[in-house]
């Protein structure tokens, strides 16, 4: 009898302040979570303090260091493991001899700024579509279902690079979040659409209608935050997604164009000396995957800890 | 002749949770052995541990004896040759107890063959007599039906049809009739009295209804907290309950012969 | 059942209607000229002008989606007199930089992305698959925890740092593979299949990965179901009870994200092919990309869609015709 009072009590009881702090003791408590977020701070410390990290080091992302690469094989990196030397920690480029270490902080920068504004992008838009599909109903919902079914199966990587390709001039930074937003806002209203309509035909939204409260108010102040959890998890999860989307078009060359130095668009350019100097496709590329990785740990992590079902492994 | 003896059982799980405490059970062959209690008492966690069907995490204690076997020392092997064979089981919502993906008389013909050596036809054609005799109507046509295009009750007739194909000694029927509408109800324990006659297995019934045990148990066990607080021939225990639980549990029977209470009475009030 | 296949059909046609004329709306009336893209970097005005009348540029934006769709049905002719080009059906377009039609080129190329994508398929399935039951049956244990991990790092691995990681020991370090050049399966069977491992396990390692967690998840929630535990009270013995009650209800999400990955593959492994300069249809994408050879950018997009939405289609037969449940609804 005890034993099930303190079940009952444990779940029952529970506060949304405490629920919180738990979900993060819940979160610190794996050590590859807890690494997984130490990376992650890491890369966003990184990224902020790019020009601070360049300033110290000596080098510039843009500037071109003849003296640092050999003419006569070709423009390979004088020196070993692609021109590792005092001046550049991390070696240079082949044939115009830019600082690496330079270009994967500022590239660090581009990527990660890129992935959280198309994640907010895709957040917004698919929270105010799901919201607005699963909480109306109707023709809204069938008209916004389909638009996400359309989206969904587009084979979105090549329609990405007819996009991209067919807007020459236009930024590509700001081009790249747009673009990422837009195929990926049906992932997460897919979500909040379902959700909202469970919600919707919840007991405490019913007791809220009757005590006369507007759909307005039902919404701001009922289903929406009750959508933060589940919206958070698809949010962590896209931010992998894009970073990963975002080099894949900056390797195809519909990316960030150069001299701005992006992840994907470094491998890119590493593809014809892969064989002479792989230290120049290595770097960015073992980046790209920990950061990935990274948030990827992070994402399943937010998804358990919020998870009542699922215990700590 | 005593088929089953259960002496002291206890059922632990790995989150500290103690569902069964030091329980006893005695079932004689051929007999209907009611298991009263509230949701939570333990009474499904123990036909569980007689088949060793509980989850990993939990850990069985005490003394399971089968027709002179001991069952929580028996092996995976020799444990899987009495599931179905000489111990059979119904559990309580027979919709997400068939398979969806299999036609009935296939999920039938399935434990039959199990257990004989049989040929697909061979088995099917023993399904589809069990169909009949559970009293499915057309049963050579419905064999080949999904469980989803069956009715509640239809299906739990199909999973007592898968039971007693085997012809075991001990059916352990769990909660059987709590899922269904109450004409429905009436029926199965109408179709359990009846096979019951006719076959002589003998009957593990666990239910929260005292009504139920009413119509179709010799001896009954009140469980409460994962104990057995009372026990007794049914008649007994019916008109002379010891325990005021007991009378609680009894005082929840709507009865037509009865004065009719205001309200259900709640167990809480009555303990 | 006819009605609905009637239906999903009727609906699939409209969604590559619609997705025809949204490609053809970006193609066409952004700011890209594709008179120019046709006509190369030294352009005359005179020679703009004739391929504009060509390409029947001058024409409405509608009247120019209305020859596209016609030639797509019926084949068109892309000017008149000796300088006509014909373009037989089905007419996706006409390519003036390598005066070839969109569809000649898409079909010579198809080949090479069938070997890619159904080899390296057949990889992932199996690995992914057979990972993620193990995993379920021993949640847990360290073999659950290694695979998970490995999993997870799959997923998270960019293809083209696979592809080059790959290439790099294999090829160069240790010599083990030829660099992948395009070989046909008839011609070289063995030159073939030494071509295709590296795409293969590049693809797979990352398909592997997505496919072992869902697998995973999947066989531990139909391993809770009530009726696994009623196949085990019948006396089943393990191996039919996972198998028969728990893998296939566990396949059939699994089945539906197949579909559309093998969908999507066939219309052009972008990425993995222009790392291990392989002439697929995504190859052929990313060049045309390269040479802003737009005709052939439509073309792809609308090809490698249409292959999307007809896996989409085969997807929910398959379901129909694996789940009696959705059977009896169609």
């Amino acid at each position: 009898m005890s034993a099930r009072a303190a079940a009952t009590t444990d779940t029952g009881s529970r506060t949304a302040g405490t629920a919180q702090v738990t979900v993060l003791r819940r979160l610190l408590s794996q050590r590859g979570t807890a690494l997984a977020l130490a990376a992650v701070a890491l890369l966003v410390l990184v990224a902020l303090a790019a020009p601070l990290i360049t300033w110290l080091t000596g080098g510039s992302p843009t500037a071109f260091h003849g003296e640092a690469v050999d003419p006569a094989l070709g423009g390979l990196p004088r020196g070993t493991a692609g021109g590792v030397s005092a001046e550049h920690w991390l070696g240079v480029e082949p044939v115009n001899g830019r600082d690496v270490l330079a270009r994967v902080v500022y590239g660090a920068r581009v990527s990660l700024l890129i992935a959280v504004l198309a994640t907010a992008v895709s957040t917004l838009l698919g929270t105010a579509l799901g919201l607005l599909a699963g909480f109306l109903g109707g023709w809204a919902d069938t008209l916004i279902g389909r638009l996400m079914d359309l989206l969904m199966s587009f084979p979105s990587l090549i329609f990405m690079i007819a996009l991209i390709s067919a807007a020459p001039g236009a930024d590509r930074r700001l081009l790249l979040i747009m673009v990422l937003g837009l195929f990926g806002w049906p992932y997460i209203g897919r979500i909040v659409r379902g959700q909202a309509m469970v919600l919707a035909r919840g007991e405490f939204v019913a007791a809220a209608r009757v005590l006369g409260a507007s759909r307005r108010t039902l919404l701001l102040r009922e289903v929406l935050p009750n959508l933060t959890g589940p919206v958070l998890v698809v949010a962590t999860m896209s931010i992998p997604a894009c970073i990963a989307t975002e080099a894949g078009l900056s390797f195809l060359g519909v990316g960030v164009q150069p001299p701005t130095p992006s992840w994907g668009q470094m491998i890119a350019s590493a593809v014809p000396w892969y064989a002479s100097d792989p230290a120049y496709f290595l770097i960015p590329g073992v980046l790209l995957f920990v950061t990935v990785l990274a948030f990827n740990v992070l994402g399943d992590a937010v998804r358990d800890a919020l998870d009542p079902r699922s215990k700590p492994r | 002749m005593t088929l089953l003896t259960v002496r002291d059982l206890t059922v632990d799980f790995a989150s500290g949770v103690r569902a069964v405490a030091g329980l006893d059970l005695d079932l004689a062959a051929g007999q209907v052995l009611g298991v009263v209690g509230e949701s939570g008492s333990g009474k499904s966690v123990t036909s569980l541990a007689v088949l060793g069907l509980l989850p990993r995490d939990a850990r069985v204690g005490g003394e399971v004896r089968f027709d002179g076997r001991e069952l929580t020392r028996l092996d995976q092997r020799a444990l899987r040759r009495l599931r179905g064979n000489r111990i059979a089981m119904v559990f309580q919502d027979p919709l997400s107890c068939l398979n969806p993906y299999y036609p009935v008389a296939f999920q039938i013909a399935e434990a039959y063959r199990a257990h004989h050596r049989a040929g697909r036809k061979a088995a099917h054609r023993v399904a589809v007599r069990m169909l009949e005799r559970v009293g499915i109507p057309e049963a050579e046509r419905r064999a080949r039906s999904y469980p989803h295009e069956f009715s509640g009750g239809m299906r739990q007739r199909v999973m007592i049809a898968m039971a007693l194909c085997l012809e075991p000694d001990l059916l352990i029927a769990d909660e059987p009739t709590t899922a269904l509408d109450v004409t429905v109800q009436a029926q199965i324990l109408d179709l359990l009295r009846e096979l019951r006659r006719e076959t002589g297995t003998a009957i593990m019934l666990i239910t929260h209804d005292m009504g139920v045990v009413a119509g179709l148990a010799d001896q009954v066990v009140v469980m409460r907290d994962g104990r057995a607080v009372e026990r007794g021939a049914v008649h007994d225990v019916f008109h002379r309950p010891r325990q005021p639980y007991t009378r609680g549990l009894l005082a929840c029977v709507p009865r037509i012969d009865g004065p009719l209470p205001r309200r259900l009475p709640t167990l809480a009030e009555q303990t | 059942m006819i009605r609905y296949l009637l239906r999903r059909l009727a609906v699939t046609a409209a969604i590559l209607v619609v997705i025809c004329a949204a490609t053809f709306a970006i193609f066409y009336l952004m700011p890209a000229d594709p008179a120019q893209g046709a006509c190369g970097k030294a352009c005359s005005p005179e020679r703009l002008a004739t391929i504009r009348a060509t390409l029947g540029l001058d024409r409405s934006p509608f009247g120019q989606f209305g020859d596209y769709l016609g030639g797509i049905l019926s084949g068109r002719t892309y000017g008149s007199g000796a300088t006509a080009v014909q373009c037989p059906f089905p007419c996706l377009g006409f390519s003036f930089q390598t005066n070839q039609p969109v569809w000649e080129m898409l079909t010579g190329r198809l080949p090479v992305s069938i070997s890619i994508a159904v080899g390296a398929a057949a990889l992932w399935l199996f690995v992914g698959v057979t990972a993620g039951v193990v995993s379920a049956l021993r949640r847990g244990s360290l073999w659950d925890r290694a695979a998970m991990t490995a999993a997870l790092g799959g997923v998270s691995l960019p293809i083209y740092f696979t592809a080059l990681v790959l290439q790099y020991l294999l090829v160069v370090q240790l010599n083990v593979l030829p660099y992948p050049t395009a070989v046909r399966l008839t011609e070289d069977p063995v030159g073939w299949a030494q071509s295709m491992v590296m795409p293969w396990i590049t693809l797979a390692m990352l398909y592997a990965g997505v496919y072992a967690r869902v697998t995973r998840s999947e066989m531990l929630e139909s391993l809770g179901r009530n009726y696994v535990r009623t196949a085990r009270a019948k006396g089943l013995s393990e191996v039919t009870v996972v198998r028969r009650h728990a893998l296939r209800p566990a396949l059939m999400p699994i089945v539906t994200i197949f579909g559309m990955d093998l969908g999507a593959l066939l219309g052009g492994a972008l990425i993995t092919e222009s790392v291990f300069g392989l002439p697929g249809v995504g190859k052929l994408a990313a060049d045309a990309i390269a040479s802003a050879d737009q005709p052939v950018i439509l073309g792809v997009t609308l090809f490698a869609a249409s292959f999307v939405v007809l896996a989409n289609l085969a997807v929910d037969l398959g379901y129909a015709a694996l789940d009696p449940r959705v059977r009896a609804v169609g």
